[in-house]
């Protein structure tokens, strides 16, 4: 590695992932995640005993034990598919591998979580992360993470992750984190700035200082490096941040409006929509720069552009029929389709990461949030307020976060909602917030 | 929105009002004084006349007292320019032709009923709308720039169409 280059920051977290036990074919205990009547599931998250009682830089290691329990708690129960119950009783090292059944039976606990923590002498601290099914009396999956001391939530997190994808089935979201634009100020004059936090909101960081007015950011896939639109300079453009640095460049050279940018999927393409006399397209340009590429020539606004998964398409808006409206091309431009059909104007489609629905902001009244499938059709609207607005996927295609805007004030904050439309959460944040972006799960 | 019946009502009014033989725009407060501090798009009120002279010759102020306004308004969704706005910008650049060597910027700006990346887009409409009439009033287009803020710099507060319709503009901007 070139000395000069800051050693990426996150790549080195988990320095070891130990044993993943395959689970018994026989275990049938399931979470339904279709958002029908089924209630939330039962789950024991005891706390977590250390294996020594020490001091570590991350605090000492039975008060830490408390807080991944608390944090594993908090994930499972914000995905409203579990139901933590209310104190569960101690476990002691011993039992990691030898549960208590009967007395996990007892708390109506249908699955239980159970784990330890250690810290190690090279001072990393290890989180070993059990799930069992109380009922079937078997041992569903075992993980165990090292970990930097500072990076000690994610213990947590991936083993809520553990839990959450082996019971579902879906993939894992937890152990991600969301680029935002943080705002204060009067509504004339917002001060906007990027943001940066783990997908619960902790770890809370400030990225520029609000001199300049910031918009739309999105991660790149190796979440090193973070695209946006700013008015430095008080030319509205597009740029990119390096998280590790703190350096930003910019994406186009050339006096035009850019804006509305997004990574391709493999990192090596940013499209983007640009202003050139008076008309707005749609155009590529590769991550590294150069000349930017044509997709779009329609006189109207094309805009909002988001890769499919497998970087074969994009979905975009247009009004060339008239008012904002879907549309789906290929990635280099042709076959442009429009895609969404029903009542009142569509705006800032956001394709899944499991490829199968794209997101968009409904305005028909109210601005909603609602998905569609890619070929149009199928369309389910998911939050129904005054100014719900440009939607963006959990890693695993499961949970939209979005913001929402109050009637009056224009104060916005964050806010997410499952896609079967219920478990709507607001997502705490130190100011106001707006243009969440969720990065993929972090490796 | 635009298919609400109330909402196509206030179009409909919004239009006649525009077809009506002279000004009249619907009810349009003066531009309140903009924040202090940061650097903010709106320029400041322009600074009070001085004695008995008036504004100084080829400043912000005299721009705006000859021309009438510095901002045209446009309807939902729209970067036509309908009779008041030509009228305003027809003042414009009768002043602008005053004075030669004075460039001016024109902002865009939308009002909060639309999304972020659209609305930047349809503010760059209406700036650019702005800048070419006035090219065509025969300004010198390399003495105009634009820029657009999208719903990001409102200069009415309400959410409702009285301050819409204000937020829905194109302000050209000469130095103080």
């Amino acid at each position: 590695m070139n000395p000069e280059t800051p050693m990426p920051r996150l790549k080195s977290l988990l320095l070891l992932v130990l044993a993943t036990l395959a689970a018994p074919a026989a275990a049938q205990l399931r979470v339904d995640v279709s958002g029908g009547i089924s209630q939330p599931m039962p789950i024991a998250i005891p706390d977590m005993p250390p294996r020594v009682a020490m001091q570590t830089p991350a605090g000492e290691t039975t008060a830490l034990g408390r807080q991944i329990a608390k944090i594993v708690s908090d994930d499972l129960k914000g995905s409203g598919l579990f139901r933590p119950v209310a104190s569960p009783p101690p476990v002691s090292l011993t039992q990691m591998d030898a549960p208590d059944y009967p007395t996990w039976a007892n708390t109506g606990a249908q699955a239980l979580v159970q784990g330890f923590v250690q810290a190690n002498g090279d001072g990393t601290i290890f989180v070993g992360c059990y799930l069992y099914d109380v009922f079937a009396q078997t041992e569903l999956a075992r993980q165990g993470f090292t970990l930097r001391p500072e990076q000690w939530r994610r213990g947590a997190h991936k083993c809520a992750d553990e839990v959450y994808a082996r019971l579902t089935g879906e993939g894992p979201y937890f152990d991600s984190r969301v680029v935002y634009v943080s705002e204060t100020g009067p509504k004339n004059n917002r001060i906007k700035r990027l943001a940066i936090m783990d997908q619960d909101g902790a770890n809370h960081r400030f990225l520029t200082n609000g001199q300049s007015l910031v918009l739309t950011p999105r991660f790149a896939p190796n979440q090193q490096t973070i695209v946006y639109m700013s008015f430095q300079n008080d030319r509205p453009r597009v740029y990119v941040y390096d998280v590790g640095s703190g350096r930003q460049r910019l994406v186009v050279d050339q006096p035009n409006m850019t804006f509305a940018p997004r990574f391709s999927p493999d990192g090596h393409w940013i499209v983007f929509s640009m202003s050139v006399a008076n008309n707005t397209d749609i155009y590529r340009v590769a991550a590294s720069g150069g000349r930017p590429e044509r997709l779009t020539t329609s006189p109207s606004i094309d805009t909002a552009p988001s890769y499919s998964p497998d970087g074969s398409k994009i979905v975009f808006e247009s009004d060339r029929s008239g008012g904002q409206q879907i549309y789906v091309m290929n990635a280099d431009g042709s076959n442009q389709q429009r895609i969404s059909f029903g009542s009142g104007r569509y705006a800032t489609p956001v394709w899944s990461p499991k490829g199968d629905l794209i997101a968009f902001t409904k305005m028909d009244g109210n601005f909603r949030i609602g998905t569609m499938s890619p070929g149009g059709g199928n369309e389910k609207v998911l939050t129904n307020s005054w100014q719900d607005e440009g939607p963006s996927w959990s890693p695993n295609g499961r949970v939209i976060m979005f913001f929402r805007s109050a009637q009056g004030s224009g104060k916005a904050d964050l806010w997410s909602v499952d896609l079967t439309g219920v478990n709507e959460r607001r997502i705490p944040t130190p100011l106001d917030g707006s243009d969440p972006a969720w990065g993929p799960i972090l490796p | 929105m635009p298919s609400t019946p109330a909402r196509l009502l206030a179009i409909a009014a919004l239009i006649a009002v525009a077809g009506c033989a002279k000004k009249a725009p619907p009810e349009l407060p003066p531009p309140p004084p903009s924040p202090a501090a940061e650097p903010a798009p709106t320029p400041p009120p322009p600074p009070p006349p001085t004695a008995q002279n008036g504004p100084r010759p080829g400043s912000r102020a005299e721009f705006i007292a000859q021309a009438g306004s510095d901002r045209v308004y446009f309807a939902l969704d729209s970067q036509d320019l309908d009779s008041d706005a030509r009228a305003t910008l027809d003042a414009q650049a009768q002043w602008l032709a005053k004075y030669p060597n004075v460039r001016a910027t024109i902002e865009g700006h939308c009002d909060e009923r639309g999304t972020r990346e659209y609305n930047l887009a349809l503010g760059d409409r209406r700036a650019n709308a702005a800048k070419n009439y006035l090219v065509g009033k025969g300004i010198d287009a390399g003495r105009l720039s634009t820029i657009s803020y999208g719903k990001e710099r409102p200069t009415a507060l309400g959410s409702d169409e009285a301050a819409w319709q204000q937020n829905r503009r194109a302000v050209t901007v000469v130095p103080e």
